[in-house]
């Protein structure tokens, strides 16, 4: 798909996580439309996956992990467009009984989904499980994993990146959603988290960095990923993002990180946003 | 049946901040710690009247428990602040050895705890906090009903040396107990004296044990009310005496059966005084998303629920 065409299908992904979150008055826009252009590049250019058969072992099969599970409706998005399950699922975000829960879940198995996340800092991890299991099993694939900036303040993301680097688990492609804001304000002012890079490389990891709203970007950036998985070193990409993106008076602030649009914002925001596939 | 004057209607979670931010100008010993939530637990007045005694640690819940722990060495007063399931299994360890072992004066104070918090669904409805905490040596746990309970009950807990932790919730719920009333760890508080059975209520569910009793007393059932906010220590001579007086109980509780208040108040009465039983609480199962009112209905955690599982208590009773 060409760039032009993967921004057509981020358009109608970022009009679906404004529905959603308007229709049940509750979720996680900003994270989720800051991370928009990044997962439709991945599930629509860069990943090697099967939706129409879809199962939980993923054999052959690259595998994405949601770490900073709080961005649920990016992801439901993606996955819906992508064909894993009807767009028109996505009208029951939140609902009670719903396959799509406030956050990530497996137990109503939801398609696409492979582990339960939303208590931040825990992906890594179980991306790493399945990434030895993939070795064992001799399958090429590979694991894609994404995390909030301020979810790295949890300790267990360090001990997954010490194991990583220390076992050369090299079939891992982490990026983190560097917006600077988390919610009680931004990165600087809640736990300054230094320089990200240096304590990356610190511990071990192949790091490069890129715009998460640039589409050429994004995929030369992961083909090149890709290409380098294999040679020794996990790789973390650090994605600079605005929260918010595609909606103005959305972009740059900690204030939409969890809190949905009314009638008139919502209004607004669909007015900036072109509709591509057809609202669900 | 007693009649409840409704005062107004708020979150427990508003009753800590006010709390706490009342304890900061009383107890210059008070600081807060929190984990990247500071405006969902209300502590936003604390940390703007008091900087100083403001700890701001990041999303890093480990941290905050272990901090606490130490602030405690040289005299200060820590309330920790984060949703309640990061505040107990997130970090069991770390308050388990660090805070319950070591008989350090940490307040554990949790919002956002049970069903009611709503759409963001199971992965942050946590229904096991109470039995994890009650669990521990050396624990007072703690789950007010409603927002000037919730605020006494923050400010009494600095007054007592050891470590505590205190639930409420995201809701804006009825206020029906007084605003000057004095807080009793471990006391009981009689809300309704009855003679036909006993419902045992804690947290969010006291509201509809209310709404329950009223019911009940249409149809001729006398029902005593118990509001047990200290579910450990639990006051074990107003449970027994009741269980006595009426041969039948009810608990109510938005928590897991398994390990909470009900689990309790049967282990002091299977010892003591056995009588038929039953609980309102979740049956062995994780939350889901949903509007609070469509989760505690789904998972019966209400007041018709209540009087289902009176009636079949009361049925249960060995007439003398
Ligand atoms: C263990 C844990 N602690 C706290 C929270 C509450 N919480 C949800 S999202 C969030 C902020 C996350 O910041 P970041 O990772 O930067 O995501 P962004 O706000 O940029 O989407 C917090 C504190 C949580 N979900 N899990
Ligand atoms: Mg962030």
């Amino acid at each position: 798909m060409t760039s032009l065409e993967l921004s057509k299908v981020a358009s109608q992904v970022r009009r679906d996580i404004v529905r959603m979150v308007h229709a049940v008055n509750s979720g996680h826009p900003g994270g989720s439309l800051g991370c928009t252009d990044f997962l439709v590049n991945l599930y629509f250019k860069q990943m090697n996956i099967n939706p129409a058969e879809w199962d939980m072992d993923g054999k052959n099969e690259d595998l994405f992990f949601l770490s900073n599970g709080h961005i649920s409706p990016v992801w439901y998005s993606v996955l819906a467009r992508k064909g894993y399950f009807q767009v028109n699922e996505l009208a029951t975000f939140r609902k009670i009984n719903t396959r799509l829960q406030g956050h990530p879940a497996t137990e109503e198995g939801l398609e696409g989904i492979r582990v339960a996340s939303g208590s931040l800092g825990q992906g890594l991890s179980v991306a790493l499980g399945a990434a030895e299991t993939k070795k064992l099993n001799g399958d090429k694939s590979i694991i894609y994993t994404l995390h909030g900036d301020g979810e790295l303040q949890e300790g267990q993301v360090w001990e997954a990146a010490m194991y990583a680097a220390a076992n050369k688990i090299d079939n891992v492609i982490s990026t983190v959603d560097y917006n600077g804001q988390q919610i009680d304000g931004s990165l600087e002012q809640v736990l300054a988290m230094g320089d990200l890079r240096a304590k990356w490389e610190a511990f071990g990891w192949d790091v490069r960095e890129m715009d998460g709203h640039n589409m050429d970007e994004i995929s030369s950036t992961l083909e090149k990923a890709k290409a380098d998985c294999g040679n020794g070193k996990p790789i973390m990409l650090i994605m600079t993002t605005s929260m918010g993106k595609g909606v103005d008076f959305m972009e740059g602030t900690h204030k939409w990180h969890g809190i949905a649009p009314n009638d008139e914002q919502l209004a607004d925001a669909l007015g900036q946003l072109e509709e591509t596939l057809g609202d669900y | 049946m007693k009649k409840f004057e409704v005062t107004g209607n708020k979150d427990t979670r508003s009753g800590f901040g006010d709390g706490l931010t009342e304890l900061g100008r009383t107890n210059p010993n008070v600081v807060a710690l929190c984990a990247d939530l500071t405006g969902s637990l209300k502590m936003g007045d604390f940390k703007n009247e008091f900087p100083d005694r403001f700890f701001q640690v990041g999303i890093a819940e480990a941290n905050m428990m272990g901090m606490a722990a130490g602030m405690t060495i040289g005299g200060k007063i820590p309330f920790t602040g984060t949703f309640a399931n990061f505040s107990t299994g997130r970090v069991y360890d770390q308050i388990r050895q660090s805070i319950a072992y070591s008989e350090k004066n940490v307040k554990i104070c949790a919002s956002h705890a049970g069903l009611t918090l709503g759409e963001d669904g199971a992965t942050h409805q946590i229904l096991e906090d109470v039995g994890m905490m009650q669990m521990l040596p050396n624990m007072t746990v703690i789950n007010p009903c409603d927002y000037n309970q919730t605020k006494a009950a923050t400010i009494a807990i600095a007054e007592h040396e050891g470590p505590v932790y205190l639930r409420f919730g995201r809701p804006k719920m009825p206020i029906f107990t007084p605003a000057d009333q004095k807080f009793e760890i471990g006391k009981g508080i009689m809300l309704n004296e009855g003679t036909d059975v006993t419902i045992i209520a804690t947290g969010h569910l006291v509201w509809e044990a209310i709404l329950a009793g009223e019911k009940l007393a249409e149809q001729g059932i006398n029902a005593e009310i118990i509001n047990i906010h200290t579910i450990k220590p639990l006051d074990e001579e107003m449970v027994i005496a009741s269980a006595k007086k009426t041969g039948a109980v009810v608990t109510a509780e938005e928590h897991q059966t398994i390990g909470g208040l009900g689990a309790t108040v049967s282990q002091c009465l299977a010892k003591n005084h056995a009588v038929p039983m039953d609980f309102v609480a979740v049956d062995d199962s994780f939350g889901e998303s949903g509007t609070p009112a469509q989760l505690m209905t789904k998972y019966g955690l209400d007041a018709d629920n209540i009087i289902a599982k009176v009636k079949r208590v009361m049925a249960k009773k060995v007439m003398a």
